[in-house]
């Protein structure tokens, strides 16, 4: 069996007197896409920011790709990608300029082939000579992903990709999201408020309270051992303090 | 798929080629301020030497050449210190600092952005400044290079420093970004001798190396033979500085990992 694609171990992280992550461990597996859940504050983010390299653990260990992040932060980045809907590419450039950065800044060698494709597969062709601060959130959100694909990651982090869209886009985003998956077999880490999303998404979940894993598991095993019928129940008695069992002491 | 040489440094570069060549204000926004400044300073040279005694002519001289190089600096700084704050304006941070790109790599595309700047602001204010005022730029010589090349990496130190400020405080220190090299402007000998500061500024005004170099170009202007001297001081502050700025640049990244600012800074 091959090794997980990317293993966390036993995570912190401190604020001050805060513990935002309070030894938070889990395993990526090639292909799999893993939903992040938890009320606000739960640590998702700081988790998220944490395999990014953009926070630094107080302790506990990343590995990707078989290696630590932390002494081989930009050669494992150079194998992920991000987007989220808390930032945005330059508005001022168009959406093929901005591309085509973001292609330099990954190192794609044949980049205007790759722009173009990628471009092609998330039905942004015509939007490419569109200034992007111009484009309504749907179309946004599809260049967010296409600049997301654009370095054919092997682990791809999404943070809320959905969040502000009407829920036509949003079904839209989420069936591109999970065939353009399917197609390259890119690992997904995705955090999302919204229920649904999740369950149509993701393979297996990991619910967070308060810098601790309380339930990890497939959707329908989160939901049969809340003895729940949707996720969004899981989600309110958790957001609302019940049910806390950590996920080590089952 | 894997990467080229200095593919990092050639995107940033890209970026703000496009920004600057789509955007007609933008492009604007680079001539205005050093063209305003000049005009000003260029006019209050001709008044100075038409109302003033004749000995005057050569000191007021000294204003445009300070105008002119005083932009090499203040360009360079903004190359580096604008470029960032333009990803923060734009929400575009994280992006970047998600990509692969080494500190290193994000500090030079930025100072080559700087030095880009210099070189399409320059040549235009000193075509102005012989059409206008028959100032000749070209006058310096072969001192021309290392006045440009000493103001370009002072400026680029104090770019970083700008940064690192933005970084470890936010948005609340935009303004100061903004205003660094003007709160250094009247240490640096600009328009003016380091002998005219009062004698506690003095080692103050001696340890920028813009000072030596604002020195060495009065020298040069006037005959004399120090310029050789003051732009080896200056070169040798220059090494400092730059390694001081990286230093610090160094150390207030490694802060806002550890307490999370990167992240605010990129969505606040």
């Amino acid at each position: 069996m091959p090794p997980p694609l990317l293993t966390v171990q036993n995570l912190v992280k401190d604020f001050g007197e805060f513990r935002a992550v309070d030894g938070v461990s889990f395993a990526l597996e090639r292909g799999e896409i893993l939903g992040l859940l938890g009320p606000n504050g739960a640590g998702k983010t700081t988790v998220m920011n944490m395999l990014l390299g953009l926070i630094s653990a107080s302790s506990g260990r990343i590995e990707i790709f078989g290696q630590s992040l932390e002494s081989h932060r930009i050669e494992i980045l150079r194998r992920m990608n991000f987007s989220s809907a808390y930032t945005s590419l330059p508005g001022n450039l168009l959406v093929r300029q901005n591309l085509a950065v973001f292609a330099m800044l990954y190192g794609i060698r044949d980049w205007r082939s790759r722009v173009r494709e990628t471009m092609e597969r998330f039905g942004v062709a015509a939007l490419a000579d569109r200034i992007t601060g111009h484009l309504s959130a749907g179309e946004a959100t599809r260049v967010n992903l296409c600049k997301a694909f654009l370095n054919r990651p092997e682990l791809l982090l999404l943070d809320e990709p959905t969040a502000s869209l009407d829920p036509d886009v949003v079904d839209k985003v989420r069936t591109l999201i999970r065939d353009t998956q399917r197609e390259s077999g890119t690992s997904i880490i995705y955090t999302s408020h919204n229920m649904q999303d999740i369950e149509l998404v993701c393979d297996r979940v990991l619910f967070l309270h308060r810098g601790r894993v309380i339930r990890m598991g497939t959707p329908d095993e989160i939901k049969a051992s809340f003895d729940s019928a949707s996720l969004e129940d899981v989600f309110i008695r958790i957001a609302r303090g019940g049910d806390l069992q950590i996920a080590g002491d089952q | 798929m894997n990467a080229f040489p200095f593919s990092a440094i050639t995107g940033i570069v890209l970026r703000y080629f496009y920004l600057y060549t789509r955007n007609g204000l933008r492009a604007f926004e680079l001539f205005f301020w050093p063209l305003n400044t000049l005009l000003v300073w260029g006019f209050l040279t001709r008044y100075l030497s038409q109302t003033g005694p004749g000995e005057v002519a050569l000191p007021v001289t000294f204003l445009l050449g300070g105008v002119l190089l005083w932009d090499v600096q203040f360009r360079a700084t903004q190359g580096v210190s604008v470029s960032f704050l333009e990803d923060v304006w734009t929400r575009n941070l994280l992006n970047v600092f998600v990509a692969p790109v080494r500190t290193w790599e994000l500090v030079a595309g930025f100072c080559a952005v700087g030095f880009l700047r210099v070189l399409i602001t320059v040549p235009v204010l000193s075509l102005m400044a012989f059409a206008a005022f028959q100032f000749n730029i070209l006058d310096f010589n072969f001192w021309l290079i290392p006045f440009f090349g000493n103001l370009l990496l002072f400026g680029w130190s104090m770019g970083m420093l700008a940064n690192a400020l933005v970084l470890r405080w936010g948005q609340a220190a935009e303004g100061l970004s903004w205003a660094l090299p003007f709160l250094l402007q009247p240490f640096t000998a600009v328009y003016y001798t380091v002998e005219t500061l009062p004698g506690f500024l003095q080692p103050v005004a001696l340890a920028l190396p813009s000072s030596h170099v604002f020195e060495a170009m009065r020298h040069a202007m006037a005959g004399e033979d120090r310029v050789g001297q003051g732009l080896g001081v200056a070169f040798g502050l220059n090494l400092l500085w730059l390694a001081t700025a990286g230093m610090v640049m160094h150390w207030v990244l490694g802060i806002a990992r550890e307490k999370g600012l990167l992240t605010k800074v990129a969505t606040q």
